[in-house]
């Protein structure tokens, strides 16, 4: 009897690249649905809006570069990228915000590089720093959080403004955004006032802002299902989270009135969501062991002096893409010590 | 027996795999009807190929040695049973790529009439290396799956004293049983030919590893140790995970320790058997047998019966497969081995040889086609799951973008090709298929490499030559100018001495080839074990690019 004959291993793959995308997206459910609650429908325009550009352009560019296309957009990928840039933008962000910023995501910063597995940057974080440095005013419009007693657009009213940028009848815009904790804490800072007086504010919570510390509780969530599900190795989120925290509470300590505390940090912007799914890309981060706690905790010292210091509130996009930049070096010089290698003498002889 | 209180060690990554074993280790090893033909490759181990012995028409014994080692490393080959033979040709044999190879074909007769024995003896009386000779002239070789001639691990080393055995009864392979049913059944053997080779290596002590899920195994060989109060030997019960049935790996479970990339257990003291070839040296010392049979397992959904069988070496694959029960309709594929190192066989006329441990007769849903590949994305995935801890992504990188520098950079060579880096990849990357094409390559560039240095090596020589021979004839011209007054004797002198040269050289040639396996035998034991020690490496593919790297 004659058998087909294929190289060892012949065991099948336990995972697959789509699974591993699905799986990363189920683990964001618990953070979107906070971000739905507490800032509204905009959240999931964005959603939309970004996930239909990121297929789309990546389904163009596929055509274009004569590669699969079905089988190509199977793995998902394209969907996460929308996902993750919709997070990241305001809930009251004009439609063709999201729309290209995704654009952008796919075509310059994945698919011109050659597509999954060959980008150097994180294509939502690309989008999300093109989107930050052109059109600052957009970016800034976040809506209040639910439970200020504000007014919040409802779903229809959501993608009236989203794509006609029509308010209700007796709406103004300023009644619905608010200035973001971390952007007031720096603005307030800035002009010489004390945080145990700004943090008095009614959007500030328990440690970060209000709602915003639910929205952070629901990626820690997720991302703790996914270090469970060993989807995603936890040395990057504890690197990141780790290093966040101990600089801020070494600032903190030195001076409570003039530094956040660490917990503010890690509860504030987008630092979980940073933490567990935009650094952890695996494709653009550092992938040796010792590699990704250095990689973490390298975005998270960048992260805090961007937002101690730099010239915007948060700091995630621009640290990611940063270390994402240092990823390949830190990889060179943290190979792990090969079995039976002396650790001294190095190499492979 | 305190082995259940040692503290074990863990190494980086492996696998927990199904282990797929209950389907062939519930009955009693079964044994086959005698094959009416037996295929027998000259090369079933690692090292040079057998010299044949015998020519067609001849008939031979049961245990008769048909062909014998030729080099320092190699082994004979022995007759299965008795019969004539029929040919001496090119025929299929186990590999994957459908290679045809030189085999002595041999018509059984069913007499089954056995040679006389010239092996068995009694190992405490008999001088080590007559010791190590008989295990050698008995053919036996690593019977876990790398075929590496037995009788070189068989010597202690004179500056890295041996302390302890290992006896490899992981069998961390899914699907496999082999191992499990020789030690159930026949663990007095396994003992007794561990202390054997404990006596050979001048071994304190022997452990025999078993992983967890074999506690019947476990039991029978405590039983056998318990039987002989053998207190210098133990079993230690190790957790199944996969790879613990690598050498390095296992030993780093036992004892902690790493062996050295590229060195050999030796280097840490210690030396590794496998269950079988333990129990092979005994029925060869104790009852003068060679290696002519061992125990195969034959499992899968393909098959009708599965079970464990003791099969005659150069049983074509049909034959026992058909002892099986024969196909069943899901059968797929075939493998020899286990499904993360095992061989795909494109045919089942291929034999049995000594290093078949087991034979997979997969189904579809078992053993699925591999996947369509898609992109790296670096996911890490791999690292975790690599027990070498290596990083198999930059392995594959380099592989694919043919950096053949940058890969040995990241230590190519130091990967045992277990397949745990593909088994977790989830972009289906065939990694393993990628690193075995990287080795091959740099090999083979190392052989041009050295052919260069060769041809100019004798390019540097034909200068020389064209320089004497300049010479040579400058001095005949003078010579012959002297010599015009006696013209015959100058012509037949130079001639003569030419022919009398050739003469003296093919005699020399012959003369050394006569003696040179009988030299290496002779040599003092640190001489053997350096020559064992170089054999090795070059022959566990882990070296001789690393010899070339310095180059
Ligand atoms: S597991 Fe596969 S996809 Fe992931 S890093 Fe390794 S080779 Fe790349
Ligand atoms: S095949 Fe090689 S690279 Fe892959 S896991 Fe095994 S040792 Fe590591």
């Amino acid at each position: 009897m004659e058998f087909p004959t294929f190289s060892s291993p012949h065991l099948p793959a336990t995972r697959s690249v789509s699974r591993v995308m699905r799986e990363v997206l189920l683990a964001l459910v618990p953070g979107m649905l906070c971000a739905w609650w507490f800032f509204g429908w905009g959240i999931v325009v964005n959603l939309v809006l970004a996930t239909l550009a990121c297929v789309l352009a990546e389904a163009g560019m596929l055509a274009a570069r004569g590669r699969p296309v079905a089988a190509t957009l199977a793995d998902t990928s394209a969907v996460l990228t929308g996902v993750l840039l919709a997070l990241a933008l305001p809930p009251l962000a004009p439609a063709w915000l999201p729309v290209v910023g995704a654009v952008f995501a796919i075509v310059v910063a994945k698919q011109l590089y050659g597509g999954l597995g060959y980008n150097p940057f994180n294509p939502a974080m690309i989008g999300y720093v093109v989107l930050l440095i052109s059109f600052p005013r957009e970016m800034t419009q976040w809506s209040a959080p639910a439970g200020l007693g504000n007014t919040q657009l409802g779903l229809l009213d959501s993608v009236a403004w989203s794509l006609y940028g029509v308010l209700p009848a007796g709406t103004a815009l300023d009644a619905l955004t608010l200035a973001t904790p971390l952007d007031s804490v720096k603005t307030a800072l800035g002009i010489g006032e004390m945080l145990s007086e700004i943090t008095r504010a009614p959007k500030f919570g328990q440690y970060g802002g209000l709602g915003w510390e639910w929205v952070n509780f629901g990626y820690l969530l997720g991302g703790l299902y996914l270090i469970y599900r060993r989807l995603i190795d936890w040395r990057i989120p504890v690197g990141l989270l780790g290093a966040l925290f101990t600089i801020a509470l070494v600032f903190h300590g030195s001076d409570t009135d003039a530094y956040p505390a660490p917990l503010f940090h890690l509860f504030s912007g987008a630092a979980m969501l940073g933490a567990f799914f935009i650094a952890t890309d695996p494709v653009t981060a550092s992938t040796t062991p010792r590699g990704r706690l250095l990689f973490g905790a390298g975005i998270g010292l960048i992260v805090y002096v961007i937002r101690t210091w730099g010239g915007y509130p948060d700091g995630i996009a621009f640290a990611v893409l940063l270390m994402n930049m240092a990823a390949p070096t830190i990889d060179y010089y943290t190979k792990p010590r090969v079995f039976g290698q002396d650790g001294k003498r190095g190499g492979g002889r | 027996m305190n082995g259940k209180q040692r503290h074990l060690h863990r190494f980086h990554g492996g696998l927990h795999l199904p282990a797929n074993k209950a389907q062939s280790n519930g009955g009693a090893v079964r044994a086959l009807p005698l094959p009416k033909r037996l295929i027998l490759p000259l090369s079933q181990h690692i090292g040079e190929p057998a010299e044949v012995l015998v020519k067609p028409g001849e008939r031979v014994l049961k245990g008769q040695m048909i062909a014998r080692a030729r080099g320092y490393v190699s082994v004979p080959i022995h007759a299965s049973s008795s019969g004539t033979v029929i040919e001496i040709a090119d025929h299929a044999v186990p590999h994957p790529s459908g290679l045809r190879a030189p085999c002595v074909i041999i018509e059984t007769d069913g007499k089954d009439e056995a040679a006389p024995d010239t092996l068995s003896g009694d190992p405490v009386q008999l001088d080590p290396n007559e010791l190590r000779n008989r295990v050698r002239n008995a053919g036996i070789v690593g019977l876990g799956g790398a075929g590496f001639p037995s009788f070189i691990k068989l010597n202690p080393g004179a500056n890295r004293p041996i302390h302890t055995l290992l006896i490899n009864g992981a069998e961390c392979e899914p699907y496999i049983t082999c191992d499990d049913l020789l030690m159930r059944e026949h663990a007095h053997e396994v003992v007794g030919g561990a202390r054997i080779v404990m006596h050979a290596l001048h071994a304190a002590a022997c452990i025999i590893a078993i992983e967890d899920n074999k506690p019947e195994a476990a039991a029978a060989m405590r039983a056998a140790l318990a039987e002989i109060g053998a207190a210098n030997m133990d079993v230690v019960v190790i957790p199944t995970i996969y790879p613990t049935g690598g050498e390095k790996q296992l030993i780093k479970v036992i004892t902690g320790r790493e062996v050295p990339s590229q060195g050999l257990p030796a280097d840490v003291g210690i030396v590794c058997h496998n269950p079988g070839t333990a129990a092979a040296v005994y029925r060869a010392l104790m009852h003068g047998e060679p290696l002519i049979s061992r125990i195969v397992t034959v499992t899968g959904a393909g098959v009708a019966q599965p079970g464990n069988f003791e099969v005659r070496i150069g049983t074509p694959m049909a034959d026992v497969i058909a002892a099986a029960g024969g196909y069943t309709a899901s059968a797929q594929r075939l493998l020899m081995g286990g499904p993360m190192m095992g061989f795909a066989m494109g045919s089942d006329t291929v034999p049995i040889v000594k290093t078949s441990n087991c034979l997979l007769v997969a189904a579809h849903d078992e053993l699925p086609l591999p996947q369509t590949p898609s992109p790296c994305i670096r996911c890490g995935a791999c690292v975790d799951a690599c027990p070498a801890d290596l990083l198999p992504q930059q392995l594959y990188w380099y592989a694919h973008v043919r950096d053949f520098d940058k890969i040995q950079d990241y230590s190519l060579f130091d990967c045992i090709e277990c397949g745990c880096c593909a088994h977790v990849c989830p972009s289906h990357l065939p990694l393993v298929h990628y690193y075995r094409f990287a080795k091959t390559e740099i090999w083979a560039q190392e052989r041009e490499r050295e052919k260069a240095d060769i041809a100019r090596q004798r390019h540097e020589f034909r200068l020389l030559r064209i320089e004497r021979e300049k010479d040579e004839r400058a001095e005949r011209l003078k010579q012959k100018q002297k010599a015009l007054q006696t013209p015959a004797e100058a012509g037949a002198d130079p001639k003569k001495a030419a022919i009398q040269a050739a003469l003296e050289r093919a005699k020399a040639k012959k003369a050394s080839a006569d003696v040179a396996p009988k030299n290496t035998d002779n040599l003092s034991a640190e001489q053997q074990q350096a020559i064992a020690a170089i054999d090795a490496r070059r022959a566990t593919a882990s070296t001789t690019p690393a010899a070339g790297d310095d180059a």
